[in-house]
């Protein structure tokens, strides 16, 4: 039997669809996990790049910062943290929210902080005060980054999220570990196809997100004016 | 917490995983980039083919590198070929952004001139676009280089060495000094290779410094 015909026997076998170790009960586990990590992250980096893209202070405090964690290992901070905390849902959480934050924090920091100046001062010149400014102009405008900043996030939990079977836990890294420990091929190779499968998937919601939720005005703009990455890159 | 023992003891080892997992993170920076240089070239050229092109190396990219080494396993076996593939692949979708963005970041104005100079369109890639792309193609290198060093340890799960060795055997063990000096050294690894791309981008693009300094 070739490596697809057991892959395909793999995805067809019934047992596979049902009880507590299935296909469904995996994938659920799956974007649980990545669901929290990804809401953690949020909620830590995003009032944080924000507020200090507003006030434009501590750019290289949170370059520095995206720098270093994009350095860490996340399968090495991963068996550190069962090592000092124990098994449980904690590790894996920490590991995933770390490796979540870099993205979402320089992307919110970079796309407020780099609002055209124009907009802010016009905003300024009917009247709108800080919060206003943030919430009515800056955010909106920098939406299309941030957006980019947080599917990038969810992608690399969403992948990432695999190793929390590594430290005992569920999710669709379970078929990976278990087919290596069994030495079924099958198993790893479908475990791996969900994952890759519902790792595209994220990116496709992730973008029609990001397009629906900016503003007509922006979107319009963007095709000339905006290019996230690329700016993103420039920056030393 | 540190056992200075066991690292004085393993050194060898340690240093062996070191080198292996630089060869592992740096051979698809390389690859990448002679891939990568090429396709996005034709991007340019033929603008047709870039969407195609960003949406093939998009997709690409959200695939886990787990999946990617595993079902890569029967055709490539333990060998460093089953690390190596996916992440020049990585890295080739990521550079391709930069690439074309900076090929085209050329001025209109400053494309006429070297027209107007007598320069063919080789010439004008080699000597005007391509220079002025080199700051954004590095700064996707220095992305793609650092992401491949942190990385590379998912490979150790699957039997190809790396400093995620030291994370599997102190796993195993319960023992918490070989996974701190693995993610030490990988953070440090991950430095230093950021430190010299900066380097080579200071020594290659010397207009950045002087605009800076004014």
């Amino acid at each position: 039997m070739n490596v697809f015909d057991s892959v395909w026997a793999w995805f067809t076998n019934p047992e596979n669809w049902s009880g507590y170790d299935s296909i469904p009960v995996r994938l659920v586990e799956h974007l649980g996990y990545s669901a929290l990590a990804i809401a953690c992250a949020l909620l830590i980096a995003f009032p944080l790049g924000a507020i200090l893209g507003h006030l434009h202070r501590g750019q290289a405090l949170v370059l520095t910062i995206a720098n270093l964690i994009r350095a860490l290992p996340t399968l090495g901070l991963l068996t550190l943290l069962v090592i000092l905390a124990g098994i449980g849902l904690m590790p894996p959480m920490v590991a995933l929210v770390v490796l979540a934050i870099p993205p979402i924090l320089v992307n919110t920091y970079e796309g407020v902080r780099f609002v055209n100046a124009g907009v802010v001062d016009a905003a300024k010149g009917v009247g709108l005060r800080g919060p206003a400014i943030l919430f009515r102009v800056e955010l909106p405008v920098a939406l299309p980054i941030i957006m980019l900043g947080i599917r990038l996030a969810a992608i690399q939990v969403v992948s990432s999220a695999t190793i929390a079977a590594y430290v005992g836990l569920g999710g669709l890294g379970r078929f990976i570990f278990d087919g290596l420990g069994r030495q079924d091929f099958a198993q790893m190779a479908g475990g791996s196809v969900i994952v890759a499968l519902l790792a595209i998937v994220t990116e496709i919601v992730f973008i029609l997100i990001a397009v629906l939720s900016t503003s007509p005005g922006v979107r319009g703009r963007e095709r000339f004016r905006f290019s996230p990455l690329s700016r993103k890159k420039v920056m030393p | 917490m540190l056992d200075t023992a066991w690292i004085w003891r393993n050194l060898p080892k340690i240093w062996d995983l070191l080198v292996q997992h630089a060869v592992l993170s740096y051979v698809p920076v390389v690859v990448g980039l002679l891939i990568a240089l090429p396709v996005g070239i034709a991007c340019v050229r033929w603008r047709w083919c870039y969407p195609i092109a960003l949406a093939a190396s998009s997709a690409f990219f959200a695939i886990p590198s787990l999946a990617l080494f595993v079902l890569l396993l029967p055709y490539t076996g333990l060998t460093a070929a089953t690390a190596i593939i996916p992440l020049t692949l990585y890295t080739a979708s990521l550079l391709l952004r930069n690439i074309v963005d900076g090929i085209r970041s050329t001025d209109d104005s400053v494309r006429q001139a070297a027209a107007a100079m007598g320069y063919r369109p080789m010439r004008r890639l080699v000597s005007i676009e391509l220079p002025i792309a080199t700051p954004l193609i590095l700064g996707g290198l220095r992305v793609a280089a650092v992401a491949n060093i942190s990385m590379v340890p998912v490979a150790s799960v699957i039997g190809v060495a790396s400093l995620g060795d030291l994370f599997i055997d102190g796993t195993q063990r319960f023992f918490a000094t070989p996974i701190i000096v693995g993610i030490v050294l990988t953070a440090v690894l991950a430095l230093i290779t950021d430190l010299v791309l900066v380097s080579v981008q200071r020594v290659l693009t010397p207009w950045g410094q002087t605009r800076r300094s004014k």
